[in-house]
């Protein structure tokens, strides 16, 4: 376990010091878009990353289940601190939504039931809808290249919406299937290098 | 109280579900929360996970929210533990070992492979979601306006939100 954090370049940064970044990330990054708030602090201000170690760890974190906010804080805290870091970035990263959205359930059980509360709340839902449609549209946007890509999309929305399949049966049928279209052997396609296009378009 | 072993299971699993986002998670949530547990109803949970999107931080940590619903600050934290701990630890060991997979010729196919099924997981839950938010013309202009702005605006997607509430104050009681 120590190897591994030897051989990726060991960096002096304080586990205190790892936890106060992130928790400050965690406190201030309203609207989404955590990536680029990550981005900014740990390769632009701190520069404990560069650019190309940073893309290395968001291909890994959008490849794993988890969220990028905790599993760009879980890879970035090993490679400065190890598992002290790891903890600390996490912890960091998820406290201030912990109480926040803590606190959110209880105002919502003493007051959830008053109707302009629940007329607020709908209104809520709606402009969600709209904006988590408008960052999956832009992701599709550069993500789909091909007849494949646009295949498997409406494969996994049919799979889960028509035929009311569960999330892993579809990552057993249509992922499989996806990631056999992908494999190795094929020539015409260069994944490694897009999936890092791919990520940098984002920011 | 009693709660507290499912809520752990619900949230443990449908942690592991989250490929390329909370999104995909949402169809068997809904399942799980609404039908099977009878924790919210339908509107109560897409309420909690538009706040949700509010937060900073992990946009998910709405979990924490359904878990103080269910048995008070010991069900949030216990939901919060349960969806992020055991997803944290396997990023963690993965982590440890990319240095000898990340030249894994399958590891390329596999992340290009699940860029399609991610947004296909995500679309199909935002499906369910929106059928449930999108009520009628107020709701379907709202969702229809936010979406717009987001695109051809650099606008902060929370004051979207917070515009929605408004509207929502005004126009749906």
């Amino acid at each position: 376990m120590t190897e591994a954090v030897a051989a990726s370049k060991p960096k002096a940064v304080s586990t205190l010091e790892i936890f106060g970044v992130f928790l400050q990330i965690g406190a201030t990054s309203f609207g989404g878009g955590v990536v680029a708030y990550l981005r900014s602090a740990l390769v632009t201000k701190k520069r404990w990353l560069d650019d190309k170690e940073f893309l290395e760890l968001m291909s890994l974190s959008n490849t794993l289940p988890g969220l990028n906010a905790t599993n760009m804080a879980i890879l970035a805290g090993d490679r400065l601190g190890g598992t002290p870091g790891a903890v600390a970035a996490m912890t960091g990263m998820c406290l201030p939504a912990l109480i926040l959205m803590t606190a959110a359930g209880i105002a919502y059980g003493a007051s959830g039931n008053r109707p302009i509360v629940t007329a607020a709340l709908h209104g809520v839902a709606a402009a969600a809808t709209g904006l988590i449609a408008a960052t999956w549209y832009q992701i599709g946007k550069k993500t789909v290249k091909g007849f494949y890509d646009a295949f498997f999309i409406l494969a996994a929305v049919l799979g889960i919406n028509h035929f009311k399949l569960s999330v892993p049966v579809v990552l057993l049928s249509v992922g499989a299937l996806a990631i056999f279209a992908y494999r190795p052997v094929k020539k015409t396609d260069r994944p490694h290098e897009d999936s890092h296009a791919w990520i940098r378009s984002l920011q | 109280m009693d709660q507290i072993p499912a809520i752990a299971r619900v949230f443990g699993y449908l942690s592991l579900l989250t490929i390329g986002g909370g999104m995909a998670a949402f169809p068997e949530m809904k399942v799980l929360v609404v039908s099977v547990h009878r924790w919210l109803t339908d509107a109560q949970l897409i309420h909690i996970y538009s706040v949700g999107q509010l937060s900073p931080g992990p946009n998910m940590m709405m979990v924490a929210t359904i878990g103080e619903r269910v048995a008070g600050i010991p069900g949030a934290l216990v939901a919060a533990l349960a969806f992020f701990v055991p997803t944290g630890i396997l990023t963690f060991a993965v982590g440890r070992i990319w240095n000898r997979i990340a030249a894994w010729p399958w590891r390329a196919s596999i992340q290009r492979g699940l860029g399609p099924v991610a947004i296909g997981l995500a679309v199909g839950g935002l499906i369910t979601f929106g059928r449930s938010a999108v009520t009628g013309w107020v709701t379907l202009v709202v969702g229809l306006v936010v979406f717009y702005l987001s695109l051809k605006t650099r606008v902060n997607p929370a004051l979207l939100i917070l515009g929605g509430a408004a509207v929502g104050a005004i126009a749906l009681r």
